[in-house]
C-alpha cells in the first residue's frame, strides 16, 4: 500500500560564503528551489534548516537522509531556553536513532497550514515548549521508528516482530542480518503510519532524562550562527524606525528635506498612523537620518500620563468594589479575620519591566502583489504569520514566515508581532525589494509589552498559636489578557492568569491550605501596553505571598520554615522541594559570619520549585547574594544540564528584575532609554547556584520560567533576615538597605 | 578610503569616517558575528579586539582607525572554532540564545591575553558583558577551564565555586 503524501517544496536560504577576510563580498542569501544544492560545509546558519540537504520524510517529524543524517523538525522555537535540543531528545528517544547523527530544522508556519497543523502549535511560551508537546512528538518519533522497520522487514521479506531498531541500524534478530534507516528510509516514507503506537515506558528512557550536548551551540561560538538582525538578502534594504513615543499618539507630519540627501537614504515612509522609518541601503545610515529627521507626534489621550497617576489608580483599586474578580476563595475570610488574636497587614507594589531582550526588535520582510514573505526571530510563527498576512493585504496561503533562532525571548517575541506588522508595512511600500527593519535599543525601550504593574494588600491572621487562621489577598493592577488578549478573558471579564499561584489547582495553585482565604484582583488597566514577560505574574505575586508568609512567621516568632511546613500538609510535592532546598543550604545551622538565609516556594508553570539564599548586608547597605539553592521537580526531566542552566539563567532575569528593572512613565511615555538607566546584572553579582533536580515522575512541569519566581522573595526574605528590613517596593536600587 | 586590518587582512572601505566600526564590521564586511544591542558602549555585544585589548566597537569611529592596529572579531578568534575559550564553551554548554556571547567570548580572551589565569575576582572586574539569558555561572567556570586548556595545567585554588 502505498502513503498519501503531500510534497513540501520550500524555499531555502543560504549565506554564499562569507569568509573570514575574504574581500568585501557581503554574505548573501540565496534563495533556491530545493535544498539539495547548497550544504557547505562552511555556510553560515541562520536555522537548522540551513545546512540539512533534502532526504524522505518519514513523517512530518523525522527526514532521513542516505548517510543516516536524521532531520528532526521542530515546531517550536529555539530562543535560549533548550527547547530544540529536548525536543529532538523525545524525538530521537522512539525512534531510536544515533543521535550523534541528528540535526533538526524549523518547518515553516505556512506549511503548517498547507498540512492542516500537521506540527500542531508553534507557541513557544508559558514553559510550553516540552509539555505542551511531549506526547505527540514521540509518538512521531515511534510511528517513524515502525515504519523503518517495518520497511526493512518488507524488503527482508520477514516478519516484522522479529526485527529490533537501536541507533538507527535495524536488525532482523533470527539471521542477524542489518541495514540501516539511511537505507530504507525511502522505502518507509512511502508506507502507510500505524494506527496505534505504544510509548517507552520512562524507566526504559535512554535519551530523555540523559545531560547531552546542545544542538546549536557549535555556531554560536565563532559568528556562524545568523540572527535576524544578521541577515542579508540580495538587493536587500536596511529601515530604521520610530513610532510615537507617547503610548496611543500618532504621526502628525515629518520634514524630510533635511534628511533626503543624507547619505545611502532611499525612502523616508510612514508606517501605520504611529510611526516614520527612514529606509537606507544600510542600518547605519538608516538611523543616522531618523536621528535627524524633524518628527511632529499628535501626542493623543495619554500626553499626561505619569507613574504618579498609575500609582493613585491602583491605589484605588486596593481597596475598591468596583471591577473587581475572585481568583481563589475558601471559607469566610472576613469571620476569620475577626477572630483572629493577631493580624497582620502589609501593601507591595511591582513596576514594570521591559523585556529587553539582546537583540532587539527586528523582521525582514519581501512583498509582491502576489506573494509576501517574512524572516523574523519568533516565539510564535502562526502568529507571525497571521500578523504577516494582515499587513501584507494578501490571503494568509500566499505569505509564509522563515523562524530565525531568537536573540532573546523572555515573552516579547510571541503574543505580539508588532515589528513584523511594520516590516511588511515598510515592504509593501517598495514592492520586490527586500527590507530589514531594525529598531534601535532605544525604541526597543520606548515600545516594549512591558510586564505589568500591580500592587498587592495582603491581610493575614493568627490563632493563639501562632497559625495562619485567615488570608485576605487582594491585587490591583493591570491585566495582561486586557491589554494583548482581551479574547481570553473569562466570561465575567477575569483575567485568571493574574492570580499565578493563587489558583486553588492546577499549574499555577496555591502552595498552601488555608482555611478561610479571599484573592481577589481589582484590574486596573492604564494605557501602557502590557505583555507577558519570562514568569509572567509569578514574578510578583511570589513575592507577594512568600514574602508576606514570612511577615506572618515572624509576627507569630515562629520559623519561617517550620510556619511554611504546618500550612503544605496536603501540598507534599511542594513540601518536598522546600525541605530539599532547606537540608542543602543547612537552614537552621549557622551560616557564616554576616550571611542570612531567605526562603521561597511555589507552583507555578505545572512544577514545584523553592529556593534558599543567603545574603549579607554590609553596614553601608551594600548586597551580596551569595548563594542560592534552588530545587526544581519538573515531574520529568529531560536534559538536566540544561535545567541547571535554566535556573541559574531565570535567576539572572528575576534578580535584574529585583535590582535594577524599573520602567517609570512621564508624559505618556516610558523614561527609561538604553541599558544606562535600565541596568541589567553582571557577572560580579551574580551568586553561585545550586541546582538540586529532582523529577518525580508522572507529570510534565515547565521548566524555563518556574524558578524565576523564587530567586526575588528568597533574596528579600534573607534581607530581612540580615537588616530586619521588610523591603515592599522595587528595584532595590531606590532603597536604602542600611540596618 | 578608510585602511584597515582586521583579522590579519587589509580591507579598503568607503564610508563617512564617522561610522563606528561595528557597523563597518557588520554592514561593508560582512562580519556580523559582532552584534549590535545598546549602541552605547554599555552591553558589551560589539567587543573586538584592538591590539589584543577589548574595546566596545559601537563607540569607535573608523577614522580614529588605520592599518597600524590589529583588529580581531570573533570570526578571527581562531580558524577552526578551536581558541581554548570556544573549546571550553562547547564542553560546558556556555551559550543559550548566544547573541551576546560573541562578544562575551571576545571579553574573555582579551582578559586571557593579559592575565592567563584569572582568579575570580579579575573576571569580576574584566567581564562587563550583559546577558540577559544568564549565562554568568558557566561564562566564569569556562574561562577558568579555558585557561587550564591553554596553560594544561591543573585547577588551581583562586577560584570560587560559582
Amino acid at each position: 500500500m502505498k502513503n498519501q503524501r503531500i510534497n513540501v517544496s520550500r524555499r531555502d536560504f543560504l549565506i554564499q560564503g562569507t569568509a573570514i577576510g575574504a574581500g568585501f563580498s557581503l554574505g548573501l542569501f540565496l534563495p533556491l528551489s530545493s535544498r539539495t544544492a547548497f550544504a557547505a560545509d562552511n555556510a553560515p546558519s541562520y536555522s537548522s534548516t540551513a545546512s540539512s540537504p533534502a532526504g524522505p520524510e518519514v513523517n512530518a517529524w523525522v527526514e532521513i537522509l542516505e548517510d543516516d543524517t536524521v532531520v528532526i523538525r521542530i515546531a517550536r522555537s529555539e530562543m535560549g531556553q533548550g527547547t530544540l535540543t529536548g525536543l529532538a531528545q523525545m524525538v530521537a528517544e522512539e525512534l531510536e536513532c544515533d543521535w550523534s547523527k541528528v540535526t533538526t530544522e524549523y518547518p515553516t508556519p505556512g506549511e503548517n497550514l498547507a498540512r492542516d497543523k500537521v506540527w500542531r502549535s508553534f507557541s513557544t511560551g508559558g514553559s510550553q515548549g516540552i509539555r505542551g508537546s511531549h506526547d505527540y512528538v514521540r509518538k512521531g518519533g515511534a510511528v517513524a521508528r515502525h515504519m523503518l522497520i517495518q520497511a526493512a522487514a518488507e524488503q527482508w521479506g520477514v516478519p516484522m516482530a522479529e526485527c529490533t531498531a537501536e541507533n538507527s541500524v535495524i536488525t532482523h534478530q533470527p539471521s542477524g542480518r542489518t541495514t540501516t534507516y539511511g537505507k530504507v528510509a525511502a522505502l518507509a516514507a512511502e508506507l502507510f503510519p500505524p494506527e496505534h503506537i505504544e510509548l517507552k515506558d520512562p524507566k526504559d528512557w535512554k535519551l530523555i532524562g540523559k545531560p547531552v550536548k546542545r544542538l546549536d551551540t557549535v555556531d554560536k561560538l565563532n559568528g556562524k550562527q545568523v540572527f535576524a538582525a544578521d541577515l542579508q538578502l540580495p538587493g536587500m534594504l536596511n529601515a530604521a524606525i520610530k513610532a510615537c513615543p507617547v503610548f496611543g499618539g500618532t504621526l502628525k507630519s515629518f520634514d524630510d528635506s533635511k534628511v533626503r540627501k543624507m547619505p545611502g537614504v532611499h525612502k523616508i515612509l510612514k508606517v501605520g498612523d504611529y510611526a516614520v522609518a527612514v529606509v537606507a541601503d544600510t542600518w547605519w545610515h538608516a538611523k543616522s537620518a531618523l536621528d535627524e529627521l524633524p518628527i511632529d507626534w499628535n501626542k493623543g489621550p495619554n500626553a499626561d500620563l505619569s507613574s504618579a497617576a498609575i500609582d493613585k489608580m491602583l491605589d484605588e483599586g486596593l481597596s475598591s468594589s468596583d471591577n473587581v474578580f475572585v481568583g481563589n476563595r475558601n471559607g469566610d475570610v472576613d469571620k476569620a479575620l475577626k477572630a483572629a488574636v493577631k493580624t497582620v497587614e502589609a501593601t507591595y507594589s511591582y513596576p514594570y519591566q521591559n523585556h529587553a531582550t539582546m537583540e532587539p526588535m527586528t523582521a525582514t520582510a519581501l512583498w509582491t502583489r502576489d506573494k509576501c514573505e517574512v524572516w523574523c526571530p519568533t516565539q510564535n510563527g502562526e502568529v507571525a504569520l497571521e500578523a504577516t498576512a494582515e499587513a501584507s493585504g494578501l490571503d494568509i496561503r500566499q505569505c509564509d514566515v522563515y523562524k530565525i533562532h531568537l536573540g532573546g525571548g523572555f515573552g516579547r517575541r510571541g503574543a505580539v508581532h508588532d515589528f513584523v506588522t511594520q516590516a511588511v508595512a515598510i515592504a509593501k511600500q517598495i514592492p520586490g525589494t527586500p527590507v530589514k527593519l531594525l529598531w534601535s535599543r532605544e525604541e526597543d525601550m520606548a515600545h516594549g509589552f512591558y510586564h505589568p504593574v500591580t500592587k498587592c494588600k495582603l491581610v493575614g491572621g493568627l490563632d493563639d498559636k501562632g497559625n495562619l487562621n485567615g488570608l485576605h489577598v487582594r491585587i490591583s493592577g493591570q491585566s495582561i489578557l486586557a491589554s494583548i488578549r482581551p479574547q481570553w478573558l473569562a466570561e465575567n471579564g477575569a483575567d485568571m492568569i493574574t492570580f499565578q499561584g493563587f489558583h486553588a489547582e492546577g499549574d499555577h495553585a496555591i502552595s498552601y491550605s488555608v482555611a478561610d482565604l479571599l484573592v481577589e484582583h481589582a484590574m486596573r488597566n492604564p494605557a501602557v501596553p502590557a505583555g507577558f514577560w519570562r514568569g509572567v505574574n509569578i514574578n510578583q505575586n511570589a513575592i507577594y505571598t512568600e514574602c508576606f508568609i514570612d511577615e506572618l512567621a515572624h509576627a507569630a516568632s515562629r520559623d519561617p520554615l517550620e510556619f511554611r511546613r504546618q500550612l503544605m500538609k496536603d501540598h507534599p510535592q511542594s513540601l518536598a522541594v522546600l525541605n530539599a532546598v532547606a537540608e542543602k543550604a543547612g537552614w537552621g545551622t549557622a551560616a557564616a559570619k554576616g550571611v542570612h538565609r531567605g526562603l521561597a516556594v511555589t507552583k507555578t508553570f505545572g512544577s514545584y520549585v523553592a529556593a534558599c539564599a543567603e545574603v549579607s548586608v554590609k553596614q553601608d547597605g551594600k548586597l551580596k547574594i551569595h548563594r542560592i539553592v534552588a530545587a526544581t521537580d519538573p515531574g520529568y526531566a529531560v536534559n538536566p544540564q540544561q535545567i541547571e542552566a535554566q535556573v541559574e539563567g531565570s535567576f539572572v532575569y528575576g534578580l535584574s528584575a529585583l535590582l535594577y528593572g524599573e520602567c517609570t512613565v512621564k508624559d505618556g511615555a516610558v523614561e527609561q532609554s538604553n541599558f544606562h538607566d535600565y541596568p541589567s546584572m553582571l557577572i560580579d553579582e551574580m551568586p553561585e547556584v545550586e541546582v538540586i533536580v529532582m523529577p518525580s515522575g508522572g507529570f510534565w512541569g515547565g521548566i524555563g520560567e518556574p524558578t524565576i519566581a523564587v530567586a526575588a522573595p528568597a533574596v528579600l526574605n534573607g534581607i530581612f533576615a540580615a537588616t530586619g528590613k521588610r523591603i515592599r517596593e522595587f528595584p532595590l536600587k531606590n532603597i536604602d538597605l542600611r540596618a | 578610503m578608510i585602511k584597515l586590518k582586521i583579522n590579519g587582512e587589509l580591507f579598503e572601505v568607503d564610508v563617512e569616517g564617522s561610522t563606528p566600526l561595528l557597523w563597518v564590521l557588520r554592514e561593508q564586511l560582512g562580519l556580523t558575528g559582532t552584534k549590535y544591542s545598546c549602541g552605547i558602549g554599555i552591553c558589551g555585544s560589539c567587543t573586538v579586539h584592538i591590539d589584543g585589548k577589548a574595546v566596545r566597537s559601537c563607540l569607535i569611529s573608523v577614522s580614529s582607525l588605520d592599518t597600524s592596529q590589529d583588529i580581531v572579531t570573533i570570526e578571527g578568534l581562531s580558524a577552526d572554532n578551536n581558541h581554548p575559550l570556544q573549546q571550553a564553551w562547547k564542553e560546558l554548554d556556555v551559550p543559550q540564545c548566544g547573541y551576546c556571547q560573541p562578544g562575551m567570548i571576545m571579553s574573555a580572551a582579551a582578559l586571557l591575553n593579559a592575565n592567563p589565569d584569572p582568579s575570580d575576582a579579575d573576571i569580576d572586574n574584566n567581564i562587563t558583558n550583559i546577558c540577559r539569558c544568564g549565562t554568568f555561572n558557566r561564562v566564569r567556570k569556562g574561562i577558568h577551564l579555558a585557561a587550564d586548556i591553554a596553560g594544561d595545567k591543573k585547577p588551581n585554588n583562586k577560584r570560587g565555586g560559582a
